[in-house]
């Protein structure tokens, strides 16, 4: 009796099997799967993202470590450089200075040294014309005593002064 | 451990109670006969009516309607509460108090044989079939309608609760059975698989359910699984390959066994016809069995009565921890056999798509 199958309860079976598989095939589950592939679509698409993100995020660190590290290189760099050239231009000023103080120096004793020849000349000149003037003062007067020749002498260099 | 102690604690007293109130039905149980077989098949069985309970002589039932098409008189409607629980005739109609017709609608034709009429009645089966059936669809569109409204939203789409459940379940179908077992063709069949899953599943639960809207044996009874298993079979035939015809009828098998006597061919058909006949029994028996087992274990309580009170409250409680640990296995044979018939279905399905071998051993 249990094995053989009733014709109504076939029919209410194929009717009710029938209507639930075309209502849920068509308007249940495949709603249900797509959503939950889209889901899983956007979560793969999700992870993917982050995981470029982060390997953007190591770029941009290493990136910004390496510009700090240039920047400080560089800054060194200026620093030792403007060292360099304070005391490149402090040693050549200094050389340049000894240097004009070296001719001016030269300059000056040149000059001193004309100066001096000069006055010896002048002197040399003035006492062989003083010589001479007095030679000639004493050859032109008459001098008897030494009273008058002293008196005379004094009188000549006097006049030599004078002039 | 408070709470377990408790627990048992109730239990015993439930069972005094039921021992207090089965004793007066005693003399009248013992006049009927407590025919253990005859109940069983009663449950198991379909039925013109939704039988609830009985208080001593009045039967608590749901009256169904009744249509069938007479030979002789054409279309009749009625409630099935005219046959009186199967003590009155209408119209010509009765119910076959005996033979091959036992408990169905009959009547006499001119020669006085007792006939079936066309009989589509809305039975205890057919009402849980469409009961169920609506629950079903209620059930999985109500899941639909809250992923249709996070159409677009992928980000917000992640339920919890109830419909993460039945979400695990779809994808487990999905993912775990219709993938592995057909291909690449699998997004086609999913939702019939689906479909078949969760009908069995459903019905296979409701039937543990002892009260009303449950109880029936549904997907206990042959003409369920054999339109299942129908559909099954007509789409693993309609949708199958030219391979898999080749498959049948020449095989790649020494000429011998193809010629003169098509022994393998022979073997390959009759195979095509056992693959959907082993799912329609295999569900049937599975759940018809499982029923058998709870109503036999209950009826212990009722037979161990003419034993004595302390052996029929002893067999009492052994009885009801048995159908409560049969119940719990039926939970799981509820979620089993409708996984295996979607599996199978699957597997005969992915067979039936076979693709021609390019490699020849």
């Amino acid at each position: 009796m249990l094995l053989q199958p009733d014709l109504g309860l076939l029919f209410w079976m194929l009717v009710s099997f029938g209507i639930v598989f075309f209502i849920l095939a068509k308007f249940g589950f495949p709603i249900i799967v797509k959503m939950v592939d889209d889901r899983k679509a956007f979560i793969d698409k999700s992870l993917d993202a982050a995981k470029a993100a982060n390997e953007r995020l190591a770029g941009i660190q290493e990136e910004s470590e390496r510009i700090l590290k240039q920047s400080r290189d560089e800054e060194i760099r200026i620093l030792k450089e403007a060292q360099d050239t304070r005391s490149k231009i402090i040693g050549e000023a200094k050389e340049q200075a000894a240097v004009e103080a070296g001719k001016l120096i030269a300059e000056a004793k040149a000059a001193i040294q004309k100066e001096k020849e000069m006055a010896i000349r002048d002197i040399r000149n003035q006492v062989a014309d003083l010589s001479i003037s007095v030679a000639e003062k004493v050859l032109r007067k008459n001098l008897d005593n030494p009273s008058a020749q002293r008196e005379l002498v004094q009188k000549l260099i006097e006049e030599a002064q004078k002039n | 451990m408070n709470h377990l102690l408790r627990n048992i604690i109730l239990v015993i007293f439930l069972f005094v109670g039921m021992q207090a109130y089965s004793e007066p039905d005693h003399p009248e149980k013992e006049k009927a006969g407590l025919d253990v077989t005859e109940l069983i098949m009663d449950h198991v069985a379909d039925a013109y009516e939704w039988h609830i309970t009985t208080f001593g002589h009045t039967h608590v039932s749901i009256p169904l309607p009744v249509i069938i098409k007479s030979d002789n008189s054409g279309w009749h409607i009625f409630s099935s509460a005219r046959f009186e629980h199967g003590h009155a005739e209408y119209q010509g109609f009765y119910l076959s108090p005996e033979g091959n017709n036992k408990g169905k609608i009959v009547e006499k034709d001119a020669s006085g044989e007792e006939v079936r009429p066309v009989d589509i009645s809305i039975t205890k089966n057919a009402c849980s079939l469409l009961l169920s059936s609506a629950f079903l669809i209620i059930l999985v569109l109500s899941c639909a309608r809250w992923y249709k409204q996070r159409q677009g939203k992928p980000e917000e789409a992640s339920p919890k609760g109830f419909i993460g459940l039945i979400e695990m379940l779809i994808m487990s179908i999905v993912d775990d059975v219709a993938k592995p077992c057909i291909g690449k063709n699998y997004k086609r069949y999913a939702p019939y698989l689906l479909t078949v899953f969760f009908f069995i599943f459903f019905n296979n639960l409701l039937g543990i359910i002892p009260i009303f809207p449950g109880g029936a044996n549904v997907t206990g009874n042959i003409a369920v699984t054999c339109v299942l298993a129908v559909c099954t079979f007509i789409i693993v035939n309609i949708y199958g390959t030219k391979e898999y015809w080749k498959e049948i009828f020449w095989p790649d098998v020494p000429m011998w066994l193809k010629i003169p006597l098509p022994i393998m061919p022979a073997i390959e058909l009759v195979g095509v016809f056992t693959k959907p006949f082993a799912l329609m029994i295999r569900l049937f028996a599975n759940i018809l069995a499982g029923h058998a087992i709870v109503l036999g274990l209950t009826c212990m309580i009722f037979l161990t009565v003419s034993l004595g009170a302390a052996m029929n409250t002893g067999m009492g409680i052994l009885s009801v921890v048995m159908t409560i640990f049969i119940d719990f296995v039926e939970l799981l044979v509820a979620f089993i056999q409708a996984y295996v018939f979607t599996m199978l279905s699957a597997v005969f399905i992915g067979l039936s798509q076979v693709e021609p071998h390019h490699v020849k051993g």
